[in-house]
């Protein structure tokens, strides 16, 4: 049972479930994925499959990956990754996976994907820190973290110290979010609440670790 | 059309409403109880539209038991049946909040037509 797929972040709007109720959801194009490769424990140590997702002009990528991805037969991809699984031989290489025959509306999902880069940012807004007083004394003083540490005593500024710097531009994982609705036809899947990363960016799709 | 806005176009309804500030109106919500369902009217004074397409709400203020209540509905819900327009209250703005403020004689609206002022 394939556990994951690619897919791609499209917006946010709302939408009206079956109840009526009006949910906040993330539109999100999963797939089609298409199976590239093959893993198996008796060649490769461990059972996954490859798949790629999005397409671009195949001069795009290097000889090396072009000649991999043909394989499938269905041009060159965006993104290739790869999905554990227990057992491989249901599946074939160049086939496609599509979101409605591995989720279903209601299913528990994890989202993973690239959060918005921030640049360097101070304190303040990368860890909500007070700041200091606009007046009362405070002299070229007021965006500042404060004290970094004690004295002597550890004599060295404690790992994971809140401090400015860069924000943002890293993997960040959302657990356990609702699948509010799936278009077969457009590949389309509607989660509810927000899903990491910027409009167009690169998402992974998995069933839930802890459904 | 792109995807979100093909989605949003789907969820709207054909035919809404054309709703003013100032304006009173019943709106029937349709309202489930277990298993059943049915239809409650709230009738209050709209005193404010919000967001635009298929995100648009509208607030509507009563007094229930000398106590004020509002309700912000979405525009496009299919849990709104229908919203009946009583009376045309005359305002000047947008947002009715200063009636918030009001209580008795001096909430009342002056309208154009049906609302016996």
């Amino acid at each position: 049972m394939m556990t994951g797929l690619i897919g791609k972040k499209v917006g946010m709007t709302q939408f009206y479930n079956a109840e009526g109720n009006l949910v906040p959801v993330t539109v999100v194009q999963t797939g089609p994925c298409v199976v590239v490769q093959k893993k198996e424990s008796a060649r490769d140590g461990y059972n996954a499959l490859q798949v790629g997702f999005g397409s671009k002009k195949s001069q795009r990528v290097n000889k090396p990956i072009q000649g991999h991805m043909a394989k499938a037969g269905k041009g060159a991809f965006v993104v290739l990754k790869e999905f554990r699984l227990d057992d491989v031989s249901k599946y074939e290489v160049g086939q496609e996976l599509k979101v409605s025959e591995l989720f279903k509306v209601g299913d528990r999902i994890d989202v993973a994907g690239i959060s918005k880069g921030h640049g360097f940012t101070g304190v303040i807004k990368r860890w909500s820190f007070a700041g200091f007083p606009g007046s009362h004394g405070t002299h070229e003083y007021f965006r500042h973290g404060g004290s970094i540490g004690n004295r002597s005593y550890p004599g060295r500024v404690r790992k994971g110290k809140k401090m400015a710097g860069h924000w943002g531009d890293e993997q960040v994982s959302i657990q356990n979010l609702e699948v509010v609705d799936i278009r077969a036809e457009q590949d389309l899947m509607l989660i509810k609440g927000a899903v990491p990363g910027a409009k167009q960016g690169i998402v992974i799709v998995r069933l839930a670790a802890k459904g | 059309m792109d995807i979100v806005g093909r989605l949003e176009a789907e969820q709207s309804k054909k035919e809404i409403p054309a709703l003013r500030p100032g304006e009173t109106v019943r709106v029937h919500v349709k309202v489930v109880e277990g298993e059943k369902e049915r239809t409650q009217i709230f009738e209050g004074i709209v005193i404010g539209l919000s967001g635009s397409g298929s995100r648009a709400m509208f607030t509507v203020r009563k007094i229930s038991y000398g106590v004020g209540v509002e309700r912000i509905f979405p525009i496009h819900s299919p849990r709104i049946e229908k919203v009946e327009v009583m009376a045309r209250g005359k305002v000047r703005r947008a947002k009715l909040y200063y009636l918030r403020e009001r209580s008795g004689k001096a909430a009342r609206l002056f309208g154009e037509e049906g609302s016996g002022n």
